[in-house]
């Protein structure tokens, strides 16, 4: 061993080199987020909880066109539809098994009348795992409460599709 | 009968005054161990819980007390359980003999830093009996690797307090701080210093000498297998030992509750304040470490505890003798 290696070894130079780079490094800005009080920015384009809008007039966009249960590799959506008094097909049920869905975006890049989106919200973490099995009336509710964030996502993502 | 209850009780009294401090810290210590980590790389660490994060302990302590405690069916069940007491009871016991200032101390024996190195040198068992109750294989490999690398390391910690007592001629740790009066032994004794800092590292599994807990290897190592209130009493033993180990490297070799220097207004601040300001300070050093060292292989682990440290402390101790003997600087009681 040469005589430098030996000496750095017992100084432990290298050792106090990392300390002080260690010290100076923890006064540094920090890079995480403070999550629960600051959020991320999330892309138009993002994949998080499922919802079911309507249109304008309150109508739902729904046509029971069963694409999305078709396309959905988890096999997570269930569909029953019937024709209703004015001749239009409509849906009776519609459930979607978040703990089967693996978030792909499929079911609403099949839906021809952007009914079922999956919106900006990702926090909807529950205590068990019933509340997880999403319904129609939940899902047009997370369409009511999300309708603004939904239309702008899909106004902003339209060029790119 | 009544003076002995009252005796009993003033004593209990005594006891809970000094052991409650220590667990509120403990699990202080363990928020600004993450807290320390986090900041060197960067991250927040726990600041949600309370002003800056300070409950954050807490909310994991009442998170792990209402844990379900599993205990494995192979097992043997008597030791399994007694494990993490005897590592807890032990981490608190040592805390008897630590001055805080000249007269406030719960137990002034004469051989305290014998007793402290006599409870500190138990700790291993508390470990070796989890790993071995367990009855499952990273537990056991983690026992022994931590069995061994302990008694290592208590061999050169011991030599280092040899170097310490013989500037002292005393074995109460009240007389050894007194000795520091005039010269804090970190000034003539700083490479035993550091050893003692490395071995101190070594002797509480911490990085870069945790291979009884190390992760990418054994999982947990001899936790592997506690859960719930049983883990958490392992994770207070070994913090409680950390700064067990913090407050002894301060009252050898940083002077203890003595102040830096003995003018006007140091002097006003009261003595235990400058014990817990050096314990903090070893600690932070403690935790900036975790955050920049890679783990030791575990051959190298052992040559720099027998091959490097014990002779040279063994060196030391009679460069110190040689030294107090020949200029007739010899401690007389």
């Amino acid at each position: 061993m040469k005589i430098s290696r030996i000496l750095k070894t017992i100084l432990l130079i290298d050792f106090l080199s990392g300390l002080l780079i260690a010290i100076k490094e923890s006064f540094k800005a920090k890079k995480t987020l403070n999550y629960p009080f600051e959020k991320g920015k999330i892309s138009p384009r993002f994949r998080g909880e499922h919802a079911l809008r309507r249109y304008p007039n309150g109508e739902e966009r729904c046509i029971a066109c069963k694409l999305c249960e078709a396309v959905c590799p988890a096999q997570a959506i269930t569909i029953e539809s019937t024709e209703r008094d004015d001749g239009s097909r409509k849906t009776t049920r519609y459930d979607i098994d978040m703990l089967k869905c693996i978030y792909c975006g499929l079911c609403e890049e099949s839906c021809p009348v952007d009914a079922i989106v999956q919106g900006p919200n990702f926090e909807f973490s529950t205590e068990s795992r019933e509340e997880l099995y999403y319904n129609k009336q939940k899902l047009l509710d997370n369409g009511d409460r999300w309708e603004s964030l939904l239309a702008a996502n899909i106004k902003a993502d339209n060029p790119y599709r | 009968m009544l003076d002995y209850l009252i005796i009993f009780f003033n004593e209990v009294y005594k006891i809970l005054f000094l052991l409650i401090p220590v667990l509120v810290s403990v699990a202080m210590i363990v928020w600004l161990d993450r807290r320390v980590w986090a900041f060197v790389q960067k991250r927040r660490g726990p600041n949600v819980v309370g002003p800056f994060g300070l409950f954050q302990s807490l909310a994991d302590a009442l998170k792990y007390i209402f844990k379900e405690i599993i205990i494995p069916a192979s097992s043997n069940k008597v030791i399994f359980i007694l494990a993490p007491i005897v590592t807890m009871t032990l981490a608190l016991v040592s805390w008897a003999v630590i001055p805080f200032s000249e007269d406030y101390v719960l137990a002034d024996i004469n051989v305290g830093i014998l007793y402290l190195f006599a409870i500190s040198s138990l700790g291993v068992y508390g470990i070796i009996m989890g790993g071995w109750a367990s009855n499952s294989k990273y537990p056991f490999l983690g026992a022994i690797r931590s069995a061994a690398q302990m008694v290592s390391y208590e061999v050169s910690i011991g030599v280092i307090i040899i170097n310490v007592l013989l500037c002292v001629g005393s074995l109460n740790l009240t007389d050894i701080v007194l000795a520091q009066q005039k010269l804090w032994f970190i000034i003539p004794l700083f490479p035993m210093f550091v050893i003692f800092f490395i071995s101190a590292l070594a002797e509480t599994n911490r990085p870069p000498f945790d291979l009884p807990e190390a992760e990418a290897e054994l999982v947990a190592g001899y936790q592997t297998e506690y859960s719930g209130m049983m883990y958490a009493m392992f994770w207070l033993g070994e913090y409680a030992n950390i700064l067990l180990m913090c407050s002894m490297g301060s009252i050898l070799f940083l002077g203890g509750w003595l102040s830096p220097i003995d003018l006007y207004p140091f002097t006003l601040v009261p003595p235990p304040i400058w014990l817990i300001i050096k314990i903090l300070l070893l600690f932070i050093l403690f935790s900036l470490i975790k955050a920049i060292v890679p783990r030791y292989r575990y051959d190298q682990l052992m040559k720099l505890g027998w091959k490097i440290f014990l002779p040279f402390s063994l060196i030391w101790v009679v460069i110190t003798a040689s030294y107090l003997f020949y200029f007739n600087l010899l401690p007389v009681n």
